[in-house]
């Protein structure tokens, strides 16, 4: 598969993804967000990092990006789009995913593993997992605390849209296993397509056995056609 | 006006009256205000080395592998196969002192353009960190700051902060010590760039951030001074902007590797005029600069003010004129400014104009050669007494397994999780052993880092995919890095202190399976003038040189950081030279970690068992341990006090060249050295990663307490199948290092079940893994317990469906 | 004309707000019992040109909406005077 990762200012995770899906069998390239041009990739991606600084909201300002305007279009024509930490939270600004980010509720960046149940396996994404596998995946945010109104949130996991969720090593999501606050434990949720998923995880840092896992490579595989 | 030899401005502005002779004398005339301002600022101790530059000589900076030594931002070593590794270390001491948020964060991005200045890529920041005593609500928020400062600009760069460590002694209480280190590679070492100007007629660039009046030192002085406006309430705290740090990363690594730039200086301390005259100076050249042209964020600043702004996330740029062009249009593309100001000179001078009109001339060569000072220096008539211990009046605990649970919630000793969880480490998917891992941590090159320019090769992307997926067809390389010091060591004999912290710092990186390459260091002192400071000063410094060569590990970069002192005596800190080392490992798959991971596994202490044929042996040795300066002594006396451990450097050398070659054979599944709080310590954090137990027999004389938490130096626990032991021993025996199977690796759930023999019977004492667990991680989180309440994550807080 | 707006953006009822909450704490601790409740937000001090309040108070509006605030969590208000 062709995708992009797209470069904003700030991003710093673009290498990383790149790096990832190369290894994954992908043919990389990346995307330097003034452009309007997506180069016919077939997927998408909206890496880590502090998108334009991140100083109002994150992802507020990338949201408003010339990139960003293609990939909304990409999005609606059914083109895949993964947004990872920053580039969820620029999903959510851009309105392709529901909900908002707040502060962790410790108000102190976090970074560690974190182990995560897979959900739904119906995405391109993440169609080579099993549901409920209990995967391991590293966090590293200060915003991942995902929030959504009842409503919005009662769709979410009605539809199944909830992706993935966080929890303890044998798969529950209890409070003691959710790392910002995040309602329901929610890490990563997809739209009602499920061409677009975000996720505050990172997968292109479990893609190597030298880096403590592999999981993260499933989902790069997963887009494998 | 008043004329300045009757206001003495010079005293005011921080220079002696011989110094300001000297500047007479060299301009032949009295110089003006900006003159003397710049003079100030250059002959600094910060930015001069007046008190150290004489014994800084003594460090050894020569070895083949050396590609940069000292004198420049930063030293480079060659690391194999064409990588080429850049490290530094600064102090950040004062501004943390201060605002501990910004204070930290711009020290982050100080040592980074350090790093980047070279053409390197930052892969990862270290950070060594002292305080004074946690209970203190003014250290908490100090350190509270400073971990947050870290994480906030070293997260948004998006390079991991990956080691360091964090200590506490009451002498730090007001005066904290934010010692930062940046490690880069270059990928092709004939792109190194320096702080050099070229040929005359070559155009001066100011890049990036604009020029505002931070950091400018004493408002007042200032205002009564240099007679400016009624401006008085001047930022003096630099404030970081991370966001811009990293445009500037991408953009500077641009015009270096596309070969744009003759000569790129970071600017640091001292602004624009330290960098100019630091290129100028070392390329014998002059330079015109017109302050005009300079990017401001304010209006009406002085001359003055604009040489001296400390403003962040600012470089100095040397090109030649047809390269100006392109040079913008690339730091364009990233938003920031690049800004022709001025021009390289033939003149030896520093010609500064202010709309046409010239307004400081000085020759480069006075700028950048301070006087050079060698006060008198004094060992200080408390060290008999301080080195003076009694070890049979150290009382004795009743209960070992409760002595190490005590000694594990130690806050020097605990788990630093709540520290390194709040700085992003994984970024960069290099991290290959992570923080709390092992003693140092191990980083791995990538052969093929995606990317370079984002613009010029839409191609490129596909055909470094296919290089990726690939693979090397050779093993990766590893970097592995540490920070190291034990300033209590220091405190009691400064030079026998140095002379541990290197040794330690080289046994750390060994532990992983790393070569040592190369150190450096941030000496941090109290006022040097003061004869007994500057002696602990020449101590150390003799320390580290004796240090260094024995173990063949070159000094290629430092920093020095005086006047550490606060308080109303003006007490000085501890003297800490703290040791940044950087190694290197063949084959990063093979790096090692130090919790043992198999059951059965015999655990084998590797070095000396008893300190007591150790000569020069450290107090408490012919009891059965050297507790001088332990944390173990401190935690049962509550005094820093004795003869701190001896370190053998040949039978140093030898334990970590034996550790190092069983790790590169696979013989060993991990390795741990033993260090503060000695073998029980070790034992425990062996134990705790994994959830393993272990049984332990140690044998030794004199007192148990003393054979578990002696802090003998060249020692290591590691952990291999039993199959491996004869060839273990043998391998000992031929390279002259003691070893010894002390006992074996239990089932997970386990307990820690640890006998001591000496003749003069046996202790024994259990403790479950999980209860070293809760001593050793539950410290530090409960210091700031009252701070984070939000975080307990418990029920009324919840989702507000 | 040149007028001055002033945004201040604050989280909606309802939603956590943990940096409201560390200060909250942190005043408590200090002995101020007094103080019941305290939320965190952002203010915004924005100078524009524009032909009449209106027109300033409709551009400050339609920034807020675009980009100063997230409509899914916050709320704000405007105050415009002559800068």
């Amino acid at each position: 598969m062709k995708i992009g990762v797209v470069v904003f200012p700030g991003s710093n995770c673009d290498r990383d993804c790149f790096f990832a899906g190369a290894l994954a069998g992908h043919e990389m390239r990346f995307l330097w967000h003034q452009e309007r041009d997506l180069h016919n990739v077939d997927c998408v991606i909206l890496p880590g990092g502090f998108s334009y600084g991140d100083y109002l909201r994150a992802g507020a300002i990338a949201r408003f990006s010339p990139i960003i305007e293609e990939v909304i279009a990409h999005a609606r024509r059914g083109g895949l789009v993964l947004g990872i930490c920053n580039g969820f939270q620029v999903l959510l600004e851009a309105g392709l995913l529901p909900g908002a980010m707040l502060p962790n509720k410790s108000l102190k960046f976090v970074s560690k593993p974190v182990h995560l149940r897979v959900e739904n396996t119906s995405t391109p994404f993440t169609r080579l997992f099993d549901r409920g596998t209990v995967i391991r995946l590293p966090i590293a945010h200060g915003l991942g605390n995902f929030y959504a109104d009842k409503d919005t949130l009662d769709r979410l996991e009605g539809e199944g849209r909830v992706v993935f969720r966080y929890c303890d090593r044998n798969g529950n999501p209890d409070e003691a296993h959710n790392p910002n606050g995040s309602l329901n434990n929610i890490a990563g949720i997809c739209n009602e397509e499920g061409n677009v998923l975000g996720m505050m995880p990172h997968p292109e840092r479990a893609s190597e056995e030298i880096l403590g896992g592999t999981d993260g490579l499933v989902i790069f595989r997963s887009l494998l056609s | 006006m008043v004329t300045q030899s009757s206001s003495k401005l010079w005293r005011k502005m921080g220079l002696r009256d011989s110094e300001y002779e000297l500047i007479t004398s060299t301009l032949g005339r009295e110089p003006n205000e900006t003159e003397l301002g710049l003079y100030s600022a250059m002959w600094s101790e910060h930015c001069g080395y007046k008190h150290s530059k004489a014994y800084l000589r003594l460090l050894p900076s020569q070895a083949p592998h050396v590609l940069q030594g000292p004198g420049e931002n930063a030293g480079i070593v060659d690391i194999g196969r064409g990588v080429a590794v850049v490290l530094k270390m600064e102090s950040h001491n004062h501004p943390s002192a201060v605002e501990p948020f910004q204070g930290a964060a711009t020290g982050v991005g100080g040592i980074l353009r350090d790093i980047f200045t070279m053409g390197a890529r930052p892969i990862c920041f270290l950070d060594s960190l002292r305080f004074g005593p946690p209970e203190d609500e003014v250290v908490k928020y100090l350190m509270a700051g400073v971990v947050s400062g870290i994480s906030a600009y070293g997260n948004c760069v998006g390079i991991p902060t990956v080691a360091g460590e964090v200590a506490f002694h009451g002498p730090f209480k007001g005066n904290p010590l934010v010692n930062v280190m940046c490690v880069g590679i270059i990928r092709d070492p004939s792109t190194i760039a320096r702080g050099i100007t070229g040929e005359p007629g070559n155009v001066v660039m100011v890049v990036g951030s604009k020029t505002g009046r931070d950091g400018i030192r004493g408002a007042a002085f200032a205002s009564e001074g240099l007679g400016s406006d009624s401006e008085k309430d001047r930022p003096s705290v630099q404030v970081g902007d991370p966001f811009t740090g990293k445009l500037l990363i991408e953009a500077c690594l641009e015009v270096i590797e596309k070969r744009l730039v003759v000569g790129i200086q970071d600017m640091g301390a001292a602004g624009l005029i330290s960098s100019a005259s630091e290129m100028a100076g070392k390329s014998k050249t002059g330079m015109v600069i017109n302050l005009d042209l300079v990017p401001r964020r304010e209006a009406g600043m002085t001359p003055y003010e604009v040489m001296l702004s400390e403003s962040q996330e600012r470089m100095l740029i040397v090109a030649r004129p047809e390269k100006v062009e392109e040079i913008r249009e690339h730091f364009g593309r990233w938003g920031l400014d690049a800004t022709p100001v001025g021009e390289v000179t033939d003149s030896g001078m520093l010609q500064l104009f202010d709309k046409g009109e010239l307004v400081a001339e000085v020759p480069v060569g006075s700028l950048v050669n301070p006087p050079v000072y060698d006060p008198p220096a004094e060992r200080p008539d408390y060290i008999p007494d301080l080195q003076e211990l009694d070890p049979a009046r150290v009382p004795e605990p009743q209960d070992l397994g409760k002595a190490l649970l005590s000694i594990l919630a130690r806050p020097n000793i605990a788990s630093k999780r709540w520290v390194y969880e709040q700085y992003d480490y994984s970024v960069g998917t290099d991290t290959v052993i992570g923080p709390g891992r092992s003693d140092a941590c191990v980083m791995r090159v990538k052969h093929v880092l995606p990317g370079g320019s984002y613009f010029e090769d839409p191609d490129a992307g596909a055909a470094q995919s296919t290089l990726i997926r690939e693979g090397p067809g050779h093993p990766e390389l590893g970097i592995a890095v540490t920070t190291d010091c034990n300033a209590r060591y220091c405190y009691l004999d400064p030079g026998r202190g140095a002379m541990q912290a290197v040794a330690e710092a080289a046994r750390n990186l060994s532990m992983t399976g790393a070569r040592p390459l190369a150190i450096t260091d941030c000496l941090n002192f109290g006022n040097p003038e003061k004869p007994h400071v500057y002696w602990q000063f020449q101590e150390c410094v003799k320390g580290i040189a004796h240090a260094a060569r024995a173990l063949s590990i070159p000094v290629v970069s430092g920093n020095v950081s005086f006047y550490n002192e606060c308080g109303d005596g003006r007490a000085a800190v501890w003297p800490t030279p703290v040791i940044g080392m950087v190694g290197g490992l063949e084959d990063v798959s093979r790096a090692c970690a130090s919790a043992f991971s198999r059951e059965g596994d015999v655990i084998i202490l590797v070095g000396p068992e008893s300190p007591g044929d150790l000569p020069g042996a450290g107090s408490g040795a012919e009891l059965g341990g050297e507790i001088g300066g332990s944390e173990y002594l401190e935690m049962v006396t509550g005094e820093a006090r004795g003869k701190p451990p001896v370190v053998d450097l040949e039978l140093e050398g030898r334990m970590q060249a034996l550790v190092r070659s069983l790790i590169t054979q696979g013989k060993v599944r991990s390795a741990h050295d033993l260090s503060d709080g000695g073998l029980g310590v070790a034992l425990a954090e062996c134990c705790i990663p994994g959830d393993f137990g272990a049984e332990v027999v140690v044998e030794g004389h004199g007192r148990p307490d003393f054979i578990l938490f002696g802090e003998t130096q060249s020692r290591a626990l590691v952990s291999a199948g039993e199959e491996e032991l004869p060839s273990i021993y043998d391998e000992a025996r031929r390279m002259g290092v003691p070893v010894r199977a002390i006992g074996r690796v239990k089932g997970r759930g386990s307990p820690l079940a640890v006998e001591v023999k000496t003749g003069e019977g046996l202790t024994r004492f259990e403790v479950p893994v999980s209860r070293l667990r809760d001593a050793w991680e539950g410290a530090i989180p409960s210091i700031f317990d009252d701070m984070d309440r939000g975080d307990s994550g418990g029920g009324d807080d919840g989702a507000g469906v | 004309m040149e007028w001055r707006a002033s945004v201040k953006v604050q989280l909606k009822k309802g939603i956590l707000d943990p940096q409201g909450k560390a200060i909250e704490g942190g005043l408590r601790r200090l002995g101020y019992k007094a103080i019941s409740k305290v939320s965190c937000g952002k203010l915004l001090d924005i100078t524009l040109t524009a032909d009449s309040e209106a027109e300033a108070r409709r551009l400050i509006d339609e920034a807020c909406r675009r980009l100063l605030a997230n409509p899914v969590m916050e709320d704000y208000e405007i105050e415009v005077s002559r800068a």
